[in-house]
């Protein structure tokens, strides 16, 4: 696929999702996990690459059997198919780690109704290509990975001193344990959010001011 | 939705259309989920035998073996079972290198502040004594209810925590109870958390009804565990 082409590149697809339509920062979607799961680094990742899997998964099926699919049924046939991926996603953490499995708890299940998957499997699947709809899934999982991890790291860095389970201060440091808290992920999640719209602003200024010369 | 609809898709589906979308994602959705369980299944049991193992020989130290003991009711006596497995009213035999017994690791839960609490512990009929635990599952407050996990002076508690009985053997010669932090001068007593008061006396209370409840019972039946005995 060129540049040229009059619909998006693919590699566009792929980047938009990760930065300028962020699924946590830009859009504010699925905030469920962002503010529940994100209490540690570690816990924040695996639950963004369980959501990526589940995203990138349901935008293929959904992508190929588009054709198939009236639309009068294809929210029950979506569902359906991402409650699939769910319940795959489930068994294999617990394969991998009952430890990790017990930590995201019955936030795994709740990918489900996470309305970034659905959102995407509406908005974007049912009418785009195959592979155009695996990278964009595979953008919008990227960038809702990276917007867990920035709660996960901040939350466990201040709430607990470490991160990814190494110390990091030394002992004297007294944890911010309102951070591993559910209130921490909300305080932290609005400090991003305030980064996030300071960047995007300063950038609309700087595009303005050439726009102007 | 407003969006004009792509070309190829009919607007009005038929009603074969519509079955076909439906039974088809349906079976397909069946068929892949009922095959990654099957995948999975062992390893997930696997996983929770090691885990449940694990727990055991931390509340058991001297523990190198294992075997789950299921009580039965109607001949009064406990039954070996075939593997290790978890489930309602299972206590677990611990047996050091040579195959003698070294103690019990037996199940207790309770409310904590957030949710249920479920515990393991090991008791030793060396000892008379709880001289181990750990916490299986809890939700209490990270900072401060969760210190029933962390808290070294509160684990202290349990290197030898007294569950002798009467002489008669029907029941605790003490109950196992909960005293303010630092106030401990009996055995039977569990020091508790400045700040997690509920979730240390939720612990001390679990601990007080199951024992109650096992110990007569398991010493009692104390053959039932020694190797070859069943």
């Amino acid at each position: 696929m060129s540049m040229h082409d009059q619909p998006p590149s693919g590699t566009d697809e792929f980047i938009k999702g990760i930065w300028k339509e962020n699924p946590v920062f830009v859009q504010a979607l699925g905030m469920c996990p962002v503010l529940a799961v994100t209490n540690t680094a570690m816990n924040a990742i695996a639950m963004g690459l369980a959501t990526m899997f589940v995203l990138v998964m349901s935008n293929i099926t959904v992508s190929t059997l588009r054709r198939v699919i009236p639309r009068q049924v294809r929210i029950a046939t979506y569902i359906l198919i991402i409650a699939t991926f769910v319940t795959i996603v489930e068994y294999v953490i617990q394969a991998i780690s009952l430890d990790l499995h017990k930590a995201l708890g019955a936030f795994i299940s709740l990918i489900v109704v996470n309305c970034l998957i659905l959102g995407r499997a509406e908005a974007f699947a049912s009418k785009n290509t195959v592979v155009r709809s695996a990278l964009d899934g595979l953008g919008s999982g990227i960038g809702f990975v990276f917007a867990l991890f920035c709660l996960g790291a901040v939350r466990e860095i201040f709430g607990a001193g470490e991160l990814f389970g190494v110390e990091l201060f030394h002992d004297g440091f007294q944890d911010w344990v309102v951070m591993v808290l559910p209130s921490g992920g909300f305080f932290t999640l609005a400090a991003w959010l305030l980064v996030f719209n300071a960047l995007r602003q300063r950038r609309e200024a700087a595009q303005a001011r050439e726009v102007a010369i | 939705m407003s969006q004009p609809l792509p070309m190829f898709q009919p607007v009005q589906a038929t009603t074969w259309q519509m079955y076909r979308a439906m039974v088809g994602v349906g079976l397909l959705c069946g068929l892949l989920i009922v095959t990654v369980y099957q995948i999975t299944l062992p390893v997930i049991k696997r996983n929770e035998a090691i885990a449940l193992e694990r727990a055991i020989f931390q509340v058991l130290p001297d523990a190198r073996a294992s075997a789950s003991f299921q009580f039965n009711e109607e001949e009064n006596r406990f039954e070996a079972l075939e593997e290790t497995t978890e489930g309602g009213r299972l206590v677990y035999a611990g047996y050091d290198d040579a195959g003698q017994l070294v103690g019990l690791a037996i199940e207790a839960e309770g409310m904590g502040y957030a949710d249920v609490i479920r515990v393991l512990y090991g008791y030793s009929f060396a000892e008379d004594a709880i001289i181990g635990i750990r916490v299986l599952a809890s939700k209490e407050t990270p900072g401060l209810g969760d210190r029933i996990e962390t808290d070294e002076a509160f684990l202290q508690n349990f290197v030898r925590l007294d569950a002798s009985l009467k002489p008669d053997g029907t029941e605790l010669a003490h109950p196992i109870i909960l005293v303010k932090p630092g106030k401990k001068t009996n055995p039977w007593e569990v020091d508790g958390i400045t700040g997690a008061t509920i979730s240390s006396s939720a612990i001390a209370d679990m601990l007080d009804r199951s024992t109650s409840f096992w110990i007569p019972l398991v010493q009692r039946r104390a053959d039932d565990f020694k190797k070859g005995a069943s």
